[in-house]
């Protein structure tokens, strides 16, 4: 193709409601949601199709309800600062420095949660219901992951980061973390009292 | 994902440009989008043959297929399988919302390309990664995946039940891998469809392939995410030995059918909604009429997409499931139809009183809702869970789906090829030896699955690879319609080359075609045939909706939507 100087018209468009990254970052959330649907929604239909006393599988441990609160804490606290550096532009990039820390504690926190319930016994092939919990909560973990790589990346590059990106980024941040309670209530609520039958959502 | 900038930065970016880069390397939504079409029809061929292989075993049982050699049982199960599984999301998908959609939605909204360039290349180069992935699956120790298009567990989680180790991992694999590149398609479409129309394009101006491809997007990204959670269960319990499907441990495999048909069924809306946008804009055109019930077709479109996310167990009613349930499936499944049958009429009430031009696209418009039609009503008598215990499992459900399908994946395919042609490729086909391939490809088709609702209705049972264990069903009645659906699919083979050679010298030799050369009144026909990069010179403005033909007071029966008199 030969060298062409002559400028295109400038794209004139009517002006958007939604920046696009914003808007293509809650179409992928939204999928991302019917994917964790699904994964809850097979947990509870195995759950409810098994027969009697063959739910939660014998010999699947009750689960650390108490200290994963606590670290959930540190992934609520990581949410919030995010919010508030989203108004303060200036302090945004301290807001991350402190945000991003705290993610990591939840997800260290995690890792060490595995670890340990691997060593009793309670694996990905133990039962269905290790297979679940591993595989859901160790997908939301790998959320949790890319999405503090992508807030210490904004941390990082901030001026070069485009607002609409930036924005984007924070709203996939409150997605990982919003989507916890919901997974940690279907997932852990059943050892919070293990008489109960597994939570519906 | 910053490059909703990239716009700004076109006007310095025209350099010389390398072969690579312009074919292979290209964010040009118009090369993307001939792409997709090429390698959707690559593997629509690929797909084509085993058809013709198996067709060629069910009709001539244990001789040697021409092209190929003795089919095994093992063989027949991977030809079958795949047949399907390319057909759908490897010709269907890429082509119709692919294809179509990164050709059309740019143009057809006046803007210069999507909204994220780059991430529309990663697409495609991610599922060209899946088909590729798919083809290795081929060549594995076991050979290719057999156990359906559909793969329940257990046949498709234990290699001890399905003998091929690898096969139904890796294609899998490739599943989810193309899924990907539609996620990323997807998410480009509507949010170009949001924020680069022209000015003026208000949402009952944007031309109904348009809203159809967005649609279908939303649709396939709302159901895909359950099927990619069970995907992901599925290979665990291949590869890592999880329980998810398997009783022993706690597991169901019926979970499987549920997440599988959950995405399943609106996943045949996703494909059934671009062909229904292309045939829009064909009849509206080819009879010079405005579309009857423009917003009527939108907001039945939109409640039919709602309501296919409750109709999915209607592929499970003898899988077990609650008598009670088969009986809500079986009213969603029925209601369903209504909306079906309600677009159908309002095409037919389209041509009405219209001045109707029988040109290739219009000929291959008409057939989509003649053919589909059948493919509806059968619909109903397999929603019908009484009914469908005798049914299931037949060649009565064959039949449906490709009377559904075929109208869908190869009769739009065609109507939308023909009609944009021209601005594609910037040279018209012949006319004549379109009609010639248009006509026996018809004619072929019926002779295909007739028979098969035919034998369907008989009790033949599908995936049977010898029915000479099966003396009921091995009957001279029965085995003659066999001979002759694969008869009528050879003549419909034959006469493909046609078309191929067609489309090809064509784009070299065909006659020159003007901007509008339909007298169209969407903003694709309004810029060069082909549109060079960028698309319009002067990014169009829009003034009126997109079917405006035969206004009283004018002198053209066609009126532009960019024109501002
Ligand atoms: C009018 C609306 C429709 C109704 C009421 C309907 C109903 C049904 C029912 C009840 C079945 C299950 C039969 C069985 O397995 O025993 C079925 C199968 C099927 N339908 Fe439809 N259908 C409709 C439209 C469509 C459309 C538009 C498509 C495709 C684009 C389609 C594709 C299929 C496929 C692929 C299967 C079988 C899948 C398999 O078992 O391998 N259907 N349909
Ligand atoms: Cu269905």
């Amino acid at each position: 193709m030969a060298v062409d100087s002559s400028p295109l018209p400038r794209p004139r468009r009517a002006p958007a409601v939604i920046e696009s990254e914003v808007f293509a970052m809650i179409v992928w959330i939204f999928a991302e949601v019917m994917m964790f649907a699904g994964f809850l929604s097979a947990y509870n239909l195995v759950g409810a199709r098994a027969p009697a006393g063959w739910w939660p599988p014998p010999g699947d441990p009750i689960l650390p309800w108490a200290p994963t609160a606590g670290a959930s804490v540190a992934l609520v606290f990581s949410a919030a600062l995010v919010v508030w550096g989203g108004f303060r532009p200036l302090h945004e990039r301290r807001a991350l420095g402190i945000a991003v820390p705290l993610g990591a504690v939840f997800v260290v926190y995690q890792i060490v949660e595995f670890a340990r319930l691997l060593s009793v016994g309670f694996t990905l092939q133990s039962s269905a219901g290790g297979g679940f919990f591993f595989t859901i909560v160790g997908a939301h973990a790998l959320h949790a992951i890319a999405g503090l790589g992508a807030l210490a990346w904004v941390a990082a590059r901030r001026g070069n980061v485009t607002e609409g990106l930036a924005k984007a980024i924070r709203l996939y941040w409150y997605f990982v973390v919003l989507l916890w309670p919901v997974i940690y209530a279907v997932i852990y609520g059943p050892s919070i009292s293990p008489g109960l039958p597994a939570l519906a959502i | 994902m910053a490059e909703s900038h990239a716009h700004d930065a076109h006007a310095h970016d025209h350099h010389e440009e390398g072969w690579f880069k312009k074919y292979f390397w290209s964010t040009d939504h118009k090369m993307i989008a001939k792409q997709y079409l090429l390698t959707g029809m690559l593997l629509g061929a690929v797909g084509a043959y085993f058809a013709y292989v198996f067709r060629m075993q069910l009709a001539f049982p244990n001789k040697p297929v021409p092209g190929y050699g003795l089919v095994t049982g093992a063989d027949y199960n991977a030809l079958i399988t795949n047949h399907g599984a390319v057909m759908i999301f490897w010709v269907a998908m890429p082509v119709l919302i692919a294809a179509f959609g990164n050709f059309l939605i740019p143009l057809m909204i006046g803007c210069d390309d999507m909204v994220f360039p780059r991430l529309n290349r990663l697409s495609y180069q991610i599922f060209l990664v899946s088909a590729i992935v798919l083809g290795a699956s081929f060549l594995v120790e076991g050979g290719a995946f057999g156990g359906a298009w559909t793969a329940y567990p257990p046949l498709s989680a234990k290699a001890e039940y399905n003998l091929t180790p690898l096969g139904p991992s890796l294609w899998l694999i490739a599943v989810a891998l193309e899924f990907v590149a539609f996620l990323l398609g997807g998410i480009n479409f509507v949010t170009t469809a949001m924020n680069s129309r022209a000015p003026g394009m208000k949402a009952f101006d944007i031309p109904m392939a348009v809203w159809m491809i967005v649609i279908a997007s939303i649709l396939f990204m709302a159901s895909v995410g359950p099927l990619i959670a069970g995907a992901f269960m599925l290979l665990f319990d291949q590869l890592l030995g999880t329980g998810f499907f398997d009783p022993d441990r706690g597991g169901d495999p019926v979970l499987w059918q549920h997440l599988f048909w959950f995405f399943g069924h609106p996943e045949v809306y996703v494909v059934l909604l671009p062909a229904l946008g292309f045939v829009a804009e064909i009849i509206t055109t080819f009879s010079r009429k405005k579309l009857f019930a423009y917003k009527t077709v939108l907001y039945t479109t939109i409640g039919t997409g709602v309501l296919s996310f409750f109709v999915w167990a209607h592929h499970q009613f003898i899988a077990g499931i609650d008598p009670r349930m088969a009986n809500v499936f079986t009213v969603t499944t029925v209601l369903i139809s209504i909306p079906i049958a309600e677009m159908c009429f309002v095409y037919i009430a389209t041509l009405y009183g219209g001045s109707i031009r029988f040109a290739v696209p219009m000929l291959w418009a008409l057939a989509f809702i003649a053919e589909f039609l059948v493919g509806g009503v059968t619909g109903i008598y397999l929603g019908a869970s009484g009914a469908d215990i005798y049914f299931h499992d037949t060649y009565f459900v064959v039949a449906h789906f490709h009377y559904t399908f075929f109208p869908i994946a190869i009769i739009g395919t065609f109507s939308g090829v023909t009609y944009w042609y021209p601005k594609m490729f910037g040279r018209h086909m012949n006319e004549l030896w379109n009609k010639v391939h248009f006509w026996i490809t018809i004619v072929g088709f019926n002779g295909i699955f007739i028979p098969l609702f035919m034998l369907g209705a008989s009790g033949d049972h599908r995936r049977i690879f010898d029915y000479s264990n099966f003396p009921e069903l091995a009957t001279p009645e029965l085995q003659q319609l066999r001979v002759f659906a694969t008869v009528s699919l050879l003549v419909m083979l034959a006469i493909q080359p046609v078309f191929l050679i067609n489309f090809f010298y064509s784009m070299f030799k065909g006659k020159k075609a003007e901007a509008n050369p339909w007298n169209a009144n969407t903003l694709e026909w309004q810029c060069p045939s082909p549109p060079p990069h960028g698309n319009f010179a002067v990014l169009p403005e829009v003034y009126r909706g997109p079917y405006e033909f035969s206004a009283p007071d004018r002198a053209d029966d066609f009126w532009p939507q960019n024109s501002p008199t």
